[in-house]
């Protein structure tokens, strides 16, 4: 999928063996796309003595609201977190 | 979940005769047979050891400073920081993408790596050990501010916090606010105001003396 | 789904920050520049490195330093390329 700035989006929660760069805190949250980055190897397969190519993975900023991604969050309502999510694990929301 | 040991970055291993622990030992062995298997060459290892040694804070404070002065420059930095790195001759490191992040009077960025590391060291220098450490890694992003006062940075509660987790091959750099009363300082001064840590996001850079 | 014991961020914690400095020991700029450079040879990349780290038993990953983690991710890229054989580290040690 392909995601422009201000697209809403949710990180996928499925579960995963192996190295991989989504956190798990950050799992079936949602946000949106702050900035869409360039596209890079794929660090889940690259871990595993590939190349991590083809094809390259699209890299999107996504800016998460803190009091949405953590239910005791002690701060204000404006404050967020920001995260470099692939592209395959980001969905539309529902 | 297993229990949060004492967070260790730097060893506590009983120190030999040659007064390093036994891990050196390991390492320099590690060292000695990748060079026998002509895998690495000694000057190699001693080269990258060199630039490991050269990386300062400095460079980063020199784009601060660069940006708090030239406006054009601030606009180039914030659009592509690695470029804008190669413009003032700093080596930005083997990241393919460094971004900027300005920090304004109404929002004020700090970043972690919280899976691993992950720091702009080619313009930062080594990350601090804290910055590794598992309590920054975790508390970082779930509580930031906390994390701040333990820096002794209270924000206010109209500033945004943005706490930037650093979880691919992009590198993030903190752009942080100009000290008011510095209009009469010069380049070379006002980078000696901004420090490693305000870079990160955790301080405020130094007011003038 | 169980967290896996580098994904660390939000973990319950009381242990405050060490804000202490610590300047890197010779061995431990050693170990970086030996990443580096197998890293630039192509032998082992930062992927792999993060792999093993994450591969390693919870309680030996938080009980290593930070550069403990990375020779034990190394030693175990390398045996796993045959660049290292079986052994062949540890009896360079003894000897």
């Amino acid at each position: 999928m392909t995601f422009s700035h201000g697209d809403a989006v949710r990180v996928a929660s499925r579960p995963h063996d192996g190295h991989h760069r989504t956190p798990s805190y950050l799992k079936g949250k949602l946000g949106i796309v702050e900035r869409v980055h360039e596209s890079f190897p794929n660090p889940e397969t690259r871990a595993y003595a590939e190349d991590g190519l083809p094809p390259q993975r699209r890299l999107y900023l996504i800016r998460f609201d803190q009091h949405a991604v953590w239910v005791d969050y002690d701060g204000p309502s404006g404050d967020g977190l920001l995260a470099d999510v692939f592209e395959h694990w980001l969905e539309m929301p529902a | 979940m297993s229990h949060d040991h004492h967070d260790h970055d730097h060893s506590h291993d009983p120190v030999t005769t040659s007064g390093e622990p036994p891990v050196a030992t390991r390492v320099r062995a590690l060292e000695e047979l990748l060079v026998e298997k002509n895998i690495l060459q000694r000057d190699e290892i001693l080269q990258r050891i060199d630039w490991l040694a050269s990386r300062r804070p400095g460079d980063g404070a020199r784009l601060v400073a660069r940006a708090w002065v030239d406006d054009s420059f601030r606009e180039r930095l914030l659009e592509d920081a690695r470029q804008a790195a190669l413009e003032l001759g700093l080596d930005p490191g083997p990241s393919p993408v460094v971004v900027a992040l300005e920090n304004t009077d109404t929002v004020h960025h700090m970043v972690v790596c919280t899976l691993c590391s992950c720091y702009p060291k080619a313009l930062l220098g080594p990350p601090p050990a804290w910055y590794k450490s598992l309590p920054y890694r975790s508390r970082a992003v779930s509580d930031p501010r906390g994390v701040l006062r333990e820096f002794g940075l209270t924000l206010e509660e109209n500033v945004e916090l943005r706490v930037v987790d650093s979880t691919a091959d992009i590198r993030y750099l903190v752009v942080p606010r100009r000290p008011s009363g510095t209009d009469s300082l010069d380049e070379e001064a006002l980078a000696a105001l901004v420090t490693r840590d305000s870079m990160i996001g955790v301080s405020q850079p130094l007011a003038d003396a | 789904m169980g967290r896996a014991v580098h994904d660390r961020g939000g973990w319950p914690t009381d242990e405050p920050i060490d804000r202490a400095e610590h300047d890197l020991a010779d061995w431990e700029m050693l170990m970086d520049a030996i990443v580096g450079t197998l890293g630039r040879h192509g032998v082992m990349n930062a992927d792999e490195l993060r792999r093993a780290i994450e591969g390693m038993p919870a309680d030996e990953y938080e009980a290593a330093s930070y550069y403990e983690r990375w020779l034990h991710a190394t030693e175990t890229i390398l045996a796993e390329k045959g660049v290292l054989l079986p052994g062949e580290l540890d009896e360079r040690v003894a000897s």
